[in-house]
């Protein structure tokens, strides 16, 4: 700690706080215990009165670290914002007086005023040893976006990125660009009237692209490597079998998908005829026919009638089948069996489904118009595709509940998108000295990351690239690059240009905050970034493993490398060194270990245990702020701490606690696993893991294990934590006291 | 309001739901000046009432506290509530904006300590709970409400319980004078995020949903799903606070309808889907869901919620358009009737309450409100050459789940920008 930090207490009595809590002894507390240099009290801390007060110690120098004693830290933000200055927060109302009965009893008055007490000691401790961040110095402008794919959703990125004001570059592997979409002969509408199929779009936006001097292109190219952070990744591009290197400020994945190979699928007779062609296929037969008669290809004789199957190896529990329901293939068949009705009426085309799945204003016209126009739909399971001189497909009817046998001239079979997503950097083999298996990841990656994590963005379900999926569909756990388009998800045209819309925003985001040492998302803005002690390091990589961001590198000498424009401040490296030498400057093992042990331990003799919770600020700590809101009681033994995330939990801190004399240890976490929901992905899930391992420190130290509680909170738990914590009071009451209180 | 500055390099955006948050936090944490305005006293929409998301099954509340706390922390974005758009005028690059701020009569030393509320005695409908409860004169929307400052009603303005939110309030806080406020914003783009609203369920007559209180729509039955809501968590029969064991679920209620809407509002399937697992959250193997229904369209890997639900024996489908509910009259059973299509059956169930899926429409009248953009016929706004630099976000633009929305959110952001940074010579892009 410097000896130059002028620390000021500001402590609030309105709310209700004067009334119960003897603000004389607060002030005390934070002079003598807290040791600082200011203390202040208040009547109403947050109108413009309070807060010209604290601001004007700040303007004349009187203070630059300063702790607020009222309200939660979620609550007024508005008032109490002050720049350039470190600042904790003492809970007293929905940390205290709202969670605490009013009475008269001095037993009540006791506990409740000893809880204030500890929170003044706390948030002093806090704010001692914060700093106010400032950048690293690693910042470097770069507006140059690298779209990795040059079809329908590369191109559009690129092209929306550069009306920004931004330069972009695009990798594609193959000869040309337009990927998929430059196969169809024409695409569904994207706007009203949603009626007929439509000039597909992707022919203006590649004229767009070789047109514009801010987008380069380079073909029959892949990604060699890739290196670097946000706002300075150094790619290198094999254009042609030359490298060509660049640094680019951020990523754009556009990879898109393969078509699912149909031949898998025997009983559908794909490759026994050539009447029988996926959708893809039916388009080339489209643009042949350009206009005129779509003939089949066996004979070519005009299609008279032609049957379109639905979900073909897809929506299918059955090995080797997809699970998912590509979304477009039920506008795609109405669109193509319009080709024939549009070209002639007297066309028989039939779309064989089990849901129809046309959502939206737009899906539910443009079926409208299909049966307008005379498609028929009917509900039916196919069986078998039979080959022959006409296709016989066999299905069972699902309304008239019978076996139907069916001769069409061709079939069209609707199968499945799959992500060309690269490597699965959680599944493929470790390249740990293993220079084959490095060959190998490396010819099937896509993006071929320079990331000690893996070289291709981790998957989510499905093999789809790893996406927050609801609140935050652009967050994925590589920053700086991120993925649009089928890659993604699987999603029609429509979607993929909101998609690449949408990517190019994240992308230029990304090179604005890499710019000054800005965090990305969820922690937006904060300019700390993770500091090493190196002297005290022992190489031990449990923060490269553990970074849920792949932020960490090791350098040659196997020290960890990080990589500030990577990191979003989880902190879970913190909680993962066991010598405890990462820090941020504005969260860190000292500000939290400082904290906890800041609180007044009373005597095994007083009967009066501690609680330590710590509690992740976004999910536990506004639920506890709400239990609060709501009145609930819960026992004044508890002393609460916000953290980052759980994953920045240390088990030190939890050891040092129960060395210390806590009696018993909370931890508050977000549900992790499949459907994850902490913010930072593997931050609960990592202390999940690291608790499960506290039971050997317990055991060291001779106590029992039910002292430490880890659970999975949501923020709608506003009744459950006041029981949690009463429970574990109870639980303290039964096994006894700490013994180790000093 | 009279510290609001905006100028043609500011990015206006209308309405405080998901997408209105989204794109406001895109567009500003990408260094852009944003105003947000919300015509409700708190921003969080219609997914602030949302029990759970499909398909992680997670607390939209959950999101909502990071969108806020990127708010808190972001000084480019300035939010105001209880703010409509009155009149636009100008062009590309360059509106002039009239916006009407109705009176809060509570100002900004408000403490949210909640003794005016305390202090009050008048009731009203609760529009975070569709009304499905009371809430006082002076009260805070919800528990999660930013800014976290209270309202009061302006029916109790001249009352009684005027003087006694006066009275109650140690810290100044309420003003009983308040008026309208006038604001005019130039800005250089607008972002319309209006969002949606609840087809209204009186309109579809043969389900009764006017005349049969266990007859709800699927937005109240979230609210009814809240640990925190009006019935503290349980799903109850409206017309005897019985719980509810026995529930069907009518798909396409007002949706893909020649009569009401004629399109597809996308998201009922899965969210009945999700409401499946609600019955069973709350009853187990005792809890029975029958879902009446065109197509399911659970796209994507939301596919899992229907096999899930499939392969619950609690869980069963009957593809089928009802015709009408009526009602057994001694045991307030609403009873559906039609004819199975699998087989042409024909029905008549009886269940304890019946949940309407309930179609989307757009909040936002762009025409009434003499906003110049293309509007589809199912009043959707769609992004046209033609609309200047006034873009579409989420529900506004089409029926869409939350991913969806924000999707196009943060595609709208990226419209917003361009039109700045050209407006812009000496900041944004290369």
């Amino acid at each position: 700690m410097a000896a130059t930090k002028k620390l000021g207490a500001y402590i609030c009595k309105g709310c209700g706080i004067a009334d119960r809590l003897d603000i004389k002894q607060l002030v005390s507390t934070a002079t003598r215990d807290g040791k600082m240099n200011v203390v202040k009290e208040h009547d109403f801390l947050c109108n413009s009165e309070g807060v010209s007060m604290i601001q004007a110690d700040i303007d004349s120098g009187e203070v630059d670290h300063i702790m607020i004693a009222g309200c939660s830290k979620r609550a007024k933000t508005d008032a109490f914002s002050f720049d350039s200055v470190a600042m904790s927060r003492a809970n007293l109302r929905e940390g205290v007086i709202w969670v605490r009965p009013e009475s008269d009893d001095s037993e009540i008055e006791e506990t409740t005023q000893e809880m204030a007490d500890d929170y003044i000691r706390m948030a002093c401790a806090e704010v001692k040893f914060m700093t106010v961040p400032a950048s690293s110095g690693e910042q470097g402008r770069t507006p140059h976006v690298l779209v990795v794919g040059g079809g329908f959703t590369g191109l559009k990125a690129a092209v929306e990125v550069n009306k920004a004001g931004y330069e972009a570059t695009i990798v594609e592997k193959s000869g040309a660009l337009g990927g998929t979409a430059a196969q169809l002969y024409k695409s569904i509408p994207g706007r009203s009237p949603f009626a007929d199929p439509q000039q597909p779009e992707i022919i203006d936006l590649i004229k767009q692209v070789e047109s514009n001097s801010k987008i380069n292109v380079h073909l029959n190219s892949s990604m060699d490597n890739i290196g670097g952070a946000p706002g300075r990744f150094n790619a290198d591009i094999n254009a042609d079998g030359n490298i060509v290197s660049g640094i680019f400020g951020s990523i754009i994945q556009a990879t898109g998908f393969t078509n699912y190979d149909a031949g898998q699928l025997p009983e559908f007779a794909y490759g026994k005829s050539p009447d029988v062609v996926d959708q893809l296929g039916l388009e080339m037969l489209a643009k042949e026919a350009n206009g005129g008669a779509i003939k089949r290809p066996s004979d070519g004789k005009e299609v008279e009638n032609v049957v379109f199957v639905q979900c073909v190896g897809q929506r299918s529990e059955k090995e080797g089948h997809l699970s998912y329901c590509s979304g477009h293939c039920c506008l795609t068949s109405v669109k193509q069996a319009m080709y024939f009705k549009d070209q002639n009426p007297e066309v028989d085309a039939m779309v064989l489904y089990t849901e129809l799945r046309m959502p939206g204003a737009g899906g539910e016209d443009f079926y409208r118009n299909g049966q307008n126009k005379g498609i028929t739909f009917t509900k039916g399971e196919v069986s078998e595709v039979v080959p022959g001189s006409n296709v016989t497909v066999k299905f069972q009817d699902l309304i008239l509940n019978e076996a139907v046998e069916l001769e069409a001239d061709l079939v069209v079979l609707a199968t499945g998108m799959v992500a060309n997503s690269g490597v699965n950097v959680e599944t493929c083999a470790s390249e740990d000295d293993d220079a084959e298996a490095a060959a190998v990841n490396k010819e099937q990656a896509v993006l071929n990351l320079d990331y000690r994590q893996g070289r291709d963005m981790p998957q989510l379900v499905n093999g789809f690239t790893d996406s927050h999926f609801i609140c935050f569909p652009y967050e994925t756990r590589r920053t700086g690059i991120y993925s649009a388009g089928p890659v993604r998800r699987p999603m029609d045209m429509v979607q993929a240009t909101e998609d690449a819309t949408g990517a190019a925003l994240k992308a230029i985001q990304a090179i604005e905050n890499a710019a000054i040492g800005r965090a990305a998302h969820p922690r937006s803005g904060d300019l700390s970034f993770p500091s090493f002690r190196k002297e005290g390091c022992t190489q031990c990589k449990r923060c490269t493993v553990e970074c849920p961001f792949g932020a960490i590198n090791e350098d040659e000498q196997r020290y960890p490398l990080f990589n500030e424009a990577r990191c979003r401040r989880c902190g879970t490296c913190m909680g993962a060194c066991p010598v405890r030498v990462i820090s941020f400057e504005n969260y860190s093992t000292d500000t939290v270990g400082q904290a906890l042990k800041a609180v007044d331990m009373p005597d095994e003799f007083d009967e009066k245990p501690r609680i330590l919770l710590l509690a992740c600020e976004n999910d536990a700590y506004p639920a506890l702020d709400m239990a609060g809101m709501t009145r609930q009681e819960y026992s004044a033994f508890v002393r609460i701490m916000p953290v980052r995330c759980l994953g920045s939990v240390n088990t030190i801190w939890i050891s040092d606690a129960l060395n210390s004399g806590y009696d018993g240890i909370i931890l508050m976490g977000c549900q992790k696993g499949e459907n994850y929901q902490c913010h930072f992905v593997k931050g609960s899930e990592m202390a999940h893991y690291r608790m499960s391992k506290i039971g050997d420190t317990l055991e060291q130290l001779n106590l029992e294990k039910e002292r430490v509680q880890t659970y999975e909170i949501a923020i709608t738990d506003i009744h459950k934590v006041p029981k949690i914590i009463n429970d574990m009071a109870a639980t303290i009451e039964e096994i006894g006291m700490n013994p180790f209180k000093f | 309001m009279a510290d609001v500055i905006a100028t043609n390099q500011t990015i206006l955006v209308v309405g405080g739901g998901i997408s209105g948050m989204s794109a406001a936090l895109e567009a500003a944490e990408c260094g852009k000046d944003v105003i947000l305005i919300e015509k409700n006293p708190s921003l969080g929409g219609r997914v602030s009432k949302l029990y759970k998301y499909f398909p992680k099954m997670c607390y939209p509340t959950c999101g909502m506290e990071i969108n806020l706390r990127r708010i808190k922390a972001n000084k480019k974005v300035r939010v105001i509530t209880m703010a409509e758009v009155a009149e636009v005028t100008g062009d590309t690059g360059n509106y002039t904006v009239n916006i009407k701020v109705a009176p809060r009569y509570i100002n900004n030393n408000c403490t949210a300590c909640g003794e005016c509320s305390d202090a009050t005695e008048a009731e009203f409908d609760n529009e975070h709970n569709y009304g499905l409860n009371k809430r006082k004169g002076a009260y805070l929307p919800f528990f999660m409400a930013y800014p976290q400052r209270y309202v009061i009603d302006p029916a109790v303005i001249g009352t009684d319980d005027a003087d006694k939110v006066k009275a109650a309030c140690k810290y100044d806080a309420v003003d009983l004078d308040m008026q309208e406020e006038d604001l005019t914003l130039n800005v250089g783009a607008i972002i319309w995020a209006t969002g949606w609203q609840p087809f209204d369920a009186n309109k579809i007559q043969p389900y009764a949903y006017d005349r049969n209180p266990n007859v709800i729509t699927s937005v109240e039955f979230e609210r009814m799903m809240d640990p925190m809501g009006p019935t503290g968590g349980k799903i109850l029969r409206p017309s005897d606070n019985k719980e509810a064991k026995d529930i069907a679920f009518i798909q396409c209620a007002g949706s893909r309808d020649r009569n009401y809407l004629k399109h597809c509002s996308r998201i009922c399937c899965t969210a009945t889907l999700k409401q499946t697992t609600y019955v069973r959250e709350q009853h187990g193997d005792d809890g029975k869901s029958t879902i009446y229904y065109i197509d399911i369209r659970a796209i994507d890997r939301f596919e899992d919620l229907y096999t899930n639900a499939k392969n619950d024996s609690n869980v069963s489908f009957i593809k089928s358009k009802v015709a009408n509910v009526t009602k057994d009259k001694e045991t307030d059973n609403p009873i559906l009737n039609g004819v199975d299509t699998e087989g042409y059956n024909r029905y008549s169930n009886p269940h304890e309450l019946v949940v309407l899926a309930i179609g989307m429409q757009p909040s936002v009248d762009f025409a009434k409100l003499g906003i110049n953009v293309a509007i589809n016929e199912h009043g959707f706004m769609e992004n046209d050459a033609g609309n200047g630099s006034m873009f579409a976000a989420g529900c506004a633009s089409d029926a869409l789940d939350v991913n969806r929305a924000v999707q196009s959110a943060t595609a709208s952001a990226l419209r917003a920008i361009q039109v700045v940074n050209q407006v812009s010579t000496t900041e944004g892009g290369a």
